[in-house]
């Protein structure tokens, strides 16, 4: 059924899980080239399947046993375009952040695959690994404390090129980081700063520099502006909306606030407890959400209008996100959803386009893991 | 249920609540004498709130907000910081100029003040139905016994379930939402007149932001409270104020009843804050960006402290300081409850 639906709506959309063309490049020389090979507007530059990862619960000193496992990630699949941005947002703990590490290869997959380029870059070691790094870079969540107080701003974000000389001589460094201090519009004469003589919004611009030191085709953001001051937000959104158009990235923007999301985003995932609960583009998503879980999300963002106050309807979940070392069976949601039935508690809903939908030309025919899944009227969450 | 018995006997009639204003703060000023030199907080902020009203005050960081309210609780680090000058009203007593001993006694039982993170402000070393119990304890006398039977009726009305199990736990073993409810539960206990509300649910998720929200709500209906909201979500305005006071470098920019702030912001600065809001017809148009920095208190810059960040300033801005101005509309009507520090507010909210 969503194999069908899949293949009337690559027509027109983009389906969220495309077909793998794995390369079949085996000496390292080889993947180097299929990696520094450029990715057209619009293909699939990642591509990530059922990835999982678990953090192991040992007891014991000398002879640890494991005892359980955080299922921090639990068999997350999704594309990565070429040009676009893909939001993900869930509240803390479902597991966004370590999805973004995975992505960079900070933590090891328990399994699954990431495929660059076709290339699974869970299972590359040494120089290959290294490409694939220069690649895929990222912006973190706070600028006080990714930034080493210790170093001065032109060594911060000069220092990529000394893991990675190729990109830029040892003499045009100095230059180099000038210009990406202006690039992020930050005056280069303050390359021999400090961090701390800086401004929270200024910090994460140097953030975003040395991110953008190694001329990345992927960006990963990990909640980049939910540190900052509201008027300063809206500077560093637009600053990297601009940087995606100059130097064609791909970014992964992962935040909580859902209508910077909505703003920045061509496509959304949402995600809970280490599942993607629904996946479309920016409109279905918040237009016509189908899961319980995004409609409640939803629902729950304060609107900056006081007339809107009385009018809208608000899902308030009951109790907190359950423990994702210990997830409920069957549905993840079930234990807050309004909807659950018996069927909930057994069967795993599947990630697809709902039944209910399946072949019709609607917005709502996203893919959706649940199985009730169905429309209902969001107000307001602009 | 012990939770009805207390309900019921909670509205009584308090003294002089329907004119009077529960708190007023006239004039305010809070300096800190740093190294560096005199970092001025807050500059002359006016406000005031009556019984089941809620005031919201929006700003940025280092806009003061967070600064005044600690004046008005009486926990500001005094050095550094001195108040040269200002009063601040709590039911027409000027508490500046109360003892220690005084202060006290209003400080949790008149005006209790919630926290923003609740992980930090709670001790981590004390269960938390000790720490509920505390407030019985010291300004009421009760027993250890006593005062735990009230802690776990608290937790009840702030809807903590399975209270009675709960009441020995610490802290780390609460979620955040729960945390917050227990530092909700801790201002509640004395069944204060005033609450002041420091960010309490920027640290939490949307959904649990919510829930927070709502029992706040309805706590503050129940008891008849003034609340003091102090934020920069403007969505989280929108929800729950009455009234708002908009902050910029220790001043009061703008005050205005909630529905005529989003509707016509007087303020230039109320507007780039409202115009740089995600909307849904801009997507993919660049955002709307106040330029610049917030101002470094150690300098504020003369005039009106907006000016080099402001789209419309001109020479007078930079010499003279805007009062707060009673906005009219275009026919000279008085707008209730509304001010804007600009000189030229007729133009900003008339266009």
């Amino acid at each position: 059924m969503a194999e069908n639906s899949k293949k009337s709506e690559a027509v027109d959309a983009t389906p969220n899980v495309s077909e793998v063309e794995v390369s079949d490049a085996s000496t390292t020389a080889e993947v180097e080239a299929v990696l520094d090979a450029p990715v057209e507007r619009g293909e699939p530059i990642l591509q990530v399947r059922n990835l999982v990862k678990h953090f192991p619960l040992t007891q014991g000193i000398l002879f640890k046993k494991q005892v359980g496992a955080v299922k921090a990630v639990d068999g997350v699949s999704f594309d990565l375009y070429q040009g676009e941005t893909l939001g993900i947002v869930g509240e803390s703990g479902c597991g966004k952040s370590t999805v973004a590490k995975l992505l960079m290869t900070l933590e090891t997959a328990t399994s699954g695959e990431v495929f660059y380029k076709g290339q699974d870059i869970t299972k590359l070691s040494g120089r290959a690994l290294k490409a694939v790094r220069r690649n895929i870079q990222m912006v973190f969540q706070d600028p006080y404390t990714s930034l080493n107080p210790r170093m001065t701003v032109g060594d911060i974000i000069g220092e990529p090129f000394e893991i990675h000389p190729e990109v830029a001589p040892k003499g045009d460094r100095r230059k180099r980081v000038q210009e990406l201090l202006d690039v992020v519009g930050l005056n280069p004469e303050y390359i021999n700063r400090y961090p701390h003589q800086f401004s929270g919004g200024q910090r994460q611009r140097i953030g975003i520099a040395r991110g953008l030191a190694l001329n990345p085709e992927i960006i990963i953001c990990d909640e980049p502006v939910s540190a900052l001051d509201v008027s300063v937000q809206a500077q560093v959104v637009n600053l990297m909306e601009k940087l995606q158009d100059e130097f064609n990235l791909s970014y992964v923007f992962i935040a909580h606030d859902l209508s910077i999301v909505r703003h920045i985003s061509d496509r959304v995932g949402v995600m809970y407890l280490g599942k993607m609960a629904e996946i479309g583009t920016d409109s279905e998503i918040y237009d016509h959400p189908t899961h319980p879980y995004t409609q409640a999300l939803l629902s729950a963002v304060p609107v900056p209008d006081p007339d809107a106050r009385e009018g809208r309807e608000r899902i308030i979940l009951t109790g907190d996100v359950p423990s994702p070392a210990n997830p409920p069976s069957g549905c993840r949601f079930r234990t807050r959803c309004w909807k659950a039935e018996d069927k909930c508690a057994q069967e795993v809903p599947l990630l697809a386009v709902p039944e209910v939908f399946a072949g019709k030309k609607t917005p709502a025919a996203h893919e959706s893991a649940c199985h009730f899944a169905e429309e209902k009227q969001v107000v307001g969450a602009a | 249920m012990t939770t009805m018995e207390k309900t019921a006997n909670v509205p009584e009639p308090r003294a002089g609540d329907d004119t009077a204003p529960l708190l007023e703060v006239r004039d305010l000023h809070v300096e800190f004498h740093t190294r560096d030199g005199v970092a001025k907080a807050v500059n002359g902020v006016n406000y005031s709130v009556s019984a089941g009203e809620t005031l919201a005050v929006l700003g940025e960081s280092g806009s003061g907000k967070s600064v005044t309210a600690q004046a008005i609780m009486g926990i500001l680090d005094m050095p550094p910081g001195k108040i040269p000058q200002g009063e601040i009203l709590f039911r027409g007593q000027d508490m500046l100029k109360m003892s220690g001993e005084e202060r006290r006694k209003i400080r949790g039982s008149k005006i209790a003040m919630i926290f923003q993170d609740a992980l930090s402000s709670l001790n981590p070393v004390l269960s938390v139905g000790y720490q509920l119990g505390e407030m019985y304890r010291v300004h009421q006398g009760l027993s250890k016994k006593e005062a735990k039977a009230k802690a776990i009726d608290l937790m009840d009305r702030v809807r903590i379930p399975a209270a009675k199990e709960r009441v020995n736990d610490y802290p780390h073993q609460f979620s955040g939402g729960m945390r917050q409810r227990i530092m909700i539960a801790m201002a509640l206990a004395l069944e204060p007149d005033l609450i002041i509300a420091d960010e309490p649910t920027t640290a939490l998720d949307v959904t649990v932001q919510a829930q927070v929200m709502d029992l706040l709500a309805e706590l503050q209906r129940e008891y008849n409270m003034g609340l003091i909201l102090i934020t920069h979500d403007l969505g989280v305005v929108a929800d729950v104020a009455d009234k708002i006071a908009v902050m910029y470098a220790g001043r009061i920019v703008e005050t205005a009843p909630v529905g005529e702030l989003y509707k016509r912001p007087a303020h230039p600065y109320t507007r780039g804050l409202l115009d740089s809001i995600p909307r849904l017809d801009q997507k993919g148009q660049e955002l709307y960006a106040i330029k610049g920095l917030p101002p470094n208190l150690l300098h504020i810059p003369t005039g009106c402290a907006f000016n080099p960040r402001c789209p419309k300033a001109t020479d007078l801005c930079r010499t003279d300081i805007p009062a707060l101005h009673q906005v009219t509309e275009k026919d000279g009507a008085e707008l209730a409850g509304r001010g804007s520090a600009c000189h030229f507010w007729k133009e900003t909210i008339h266009g």
